[in-house]
């Protein structure tokens, strides 16, 4: 008798279990394109969170992937710090210039109520809409910045250097400051209906601040922040690498780990067997020049180096597509996760496919 | 002669500005100004660069190596100075978004090699082409972190090209690391991996340059 496919959930759950479901799932986290198929400008679609939850439902009906995203633009966290954002027509809307420009700024910071801030509420409503729509069959996956990488947003990236290397004191106050908003935005996502968080920590990885330093930065903020929030929630490092921290990682309170096309994925899925559900690694860059069948083959192989044994889920490796890419592109995704993802996986032919 | 390089990419790497100063002064005794620049300075900035690249040193890393390698080589060699290199007129600028930390890091390399150059902070297409235009630039390097900013450089290049203004235009940032086609089809003249191979890129475009 033929099984029922699972649902998304099941689906999800399982993987993050470390056991095979039916198929490996796909995360689709595209931000911009549920514009496209609401015939909206970016910056019109971006202004409502009924917008967003439609436009997320659409795209997950025509691709066929196991998540809706609740993830706006990176610099809405700041939009409700009272920064100001900049929208292109044709790319995510861009923090404009960062709000912190001295040390009295951060002595005299605080962050603002979760529940008061605009730009926050139009989250929770499109998070509140799609709960109504999918309820359990499907997780929703709310999107926090961590405290640690926030401040590049917060007052720019060569400045917060500065003040991570050489004013130690208030570096900790600021990071204090931006953990109780974390905990209280990654908490009201929950609340209003997501599944999990995404805790996207890019200045944790190796790629910004040497490997030594993480298990005195960016991992210790992740306990005490990760700690404090009611749900599950996976570590995001947006394309940066994180192979040589992996285990510390494991170690965060994290289930999942979102990783890098320029590390191996085969190493990075030996490193988290059994401790860390892999997220990756599609380069969304290259993605916007695939043609199906290479799209499909970067499928294939990414499936072949990581799928086995559950604890994978298939994703780009930034957590945002380019608006660039095709939606020809993205259904030859589908298409081939389907195709090459279903569980028993094949063996690897020795012609590599 | 002592090879300072080394311990001074050590000094480096760890953030220790005192180290790097008294390096530069140990090696000041038996080198000139511009030779501790290409031999100390510019060796261990590439070095670190190199380093990055292959994923084995970080961004903060080399953004605070340049910054303290800025400061020692304004003190070796003001600016302004006739030490400081023959060049042709540079500019740099991050095209339509702020994220600034990456020509920041190339703006300290070059300025630590001995080079001089325009700062034009974050500008967009008109404005940075107007600008090239004024100052009659001849090698414009453009830092992006986004891609559609990356994508916007062909309209750069496309508007400098009836300008009658041989600018050579070199790209840097995220979009072109992970896509090695990219610098081609906005058609940039080279692309940089990495701050470590701006000074070699600036080299062979000046040899190329009429």
């Amino acid at each position: 008798m033929k099984q029922e496919p699972m649902t998304s959930m099941q689906r999800v759950l399982t993987t993050l279990n470390h056991r095979e479901p039916d198929r490996v799932p796909w995360f689709l986290l595209a931000t911009m394109h549920g514009a496209r198929e609401l015939g909206l400008s970016i910056q019109d679609y971006f202004a409502s969170g009924e917008h967003v939850a439609e436009g997320q439902l659409r795209l997950r009906a025509k691709y066929g992937h196991d998540c809706l995203y609740a993830f706006f633009y990176a610099p809405i966290e700041v939009e409700a710090w009272g920064a100001e954002v900049i929208y292109v027509p044709d790319g995510p809307p861009n923090s404009a210039r960062p709000f912190i420009d001295d040390a009295d700024t951060i002595t005299s910071l605080t962050a603002p109520c979760v529940e008061k801030s605009p730009p926050l509420a139009k989250v929770l409503q499109a998070i509140a809409l799609m709960k109504t729509r999918v309820g359990d069959e499907c997780p929703i996956i709310g999107v926090v910045m961590s405290p640690f990488s926030l401040p590049v947003m917060q007052m720019g990236f060569g400045p917060y250097l500065d003040l991570l290397y050489q004013q130690p004191e208030l570096f900790a106050r600021l990071i204090q400051v931006n953990e109780d908003f974390c905990v209280a935005w990654a908490n009201a996502q929950l609340a209003a209906g997501a599944t999990a968080i995404c805790y996207f920590d890019p200045v944790s990885s190796p790629t910004v601040i040497p490997a030594s330093q993480y298990a005195a930065t960016g991992l210790a903020i992740a306990q005490k922040t990760i700690s404090r929030i009611k749900g599950p929630v996976a570590t995001h490092f947006a394309s940066g690498r994180s192979l040589p921290i992996l285990a510390e990682v494991a170690e965060s309170g994290t289930a999942a780990v979102g990783v890098s096309c320029l590390e191996n994925l085969a190493e990075i899925k030996a490193a988290c067997r059994g401790k860390l559900t892999v997220l990756g690694n599609l380069n969304g860059i290259e993605m916007r020049r695939w043609q199906p069948l290479e799209a499909e083959e970067k499928v294939r192989t990414a499936i072949a180096e990581a799928g086995s044994g559950g604890g994978y889920i298939l994703s780009d490796n930034h957590g945002e597509i380019p608006w660039q890419v095709r939606e020809e592109t993205l259904l030859a995704i589908g298409e081939a996760v389907r195709r090459w993802g279903t569980y028993p996986l094949a063996p690897a032919r020795c012609d590599g496919r | 002669m002592t090879d300072y390089s080394l311990q001074f990419e050590q000094a480096l790497l760890s953030l220790d500005r005192l180290s790097a100063k008294k390096l530069i002064r140990q090696a000041g005794t038996e080198l000139t100004a511009m030779e501790i620049v290409d031999r100390m300075v510019v060796t261990a900035l590439s070095r670190i660069g190199e380093s990055w690249e292959r994923g084995d040193a970080a961004l903060s890393q080399i953004y605070m190596a340049g910054r303290i390698c800025e400061e020692l080589v304004d003190q070796l060699l003001p600016p302004g100075t006739t030490q400081r290199k023959d060049q042709p007129p540079m500019a740099i600028a991050v095209l339509d978004d702020f994220h600034l930390l990456g020509k920041r890091i190339v703006y300290s390399v070059l300025r630590s090699a001995g080079f001089e150059l325009k700062d034009y902070g974050r500008v967009n297409v008109d404005e940075l082409v107007d600008k090239v235009q004024a100052d009659r630039i001849r090698i414009l390097l453009i830092s992006t972190l986004m891609l559609h900013s990356a994508l916007h450089v062909r309209e750069v290049v496309a508007r400098l090209q009836p300008s009658g203004l041989d600018v050579k235009v070199v790209v840097g940032g995220a979009p072109f690391l992970f896509d090695d086609q990219l610098w081609l089809k906005v058609g940039a003249d080279a692309m940089g991996h990495s701050a470590a191979e701006v000074t070699g890129i600036i080299a062979t475009l000046m040899g190329g340059l009429a």
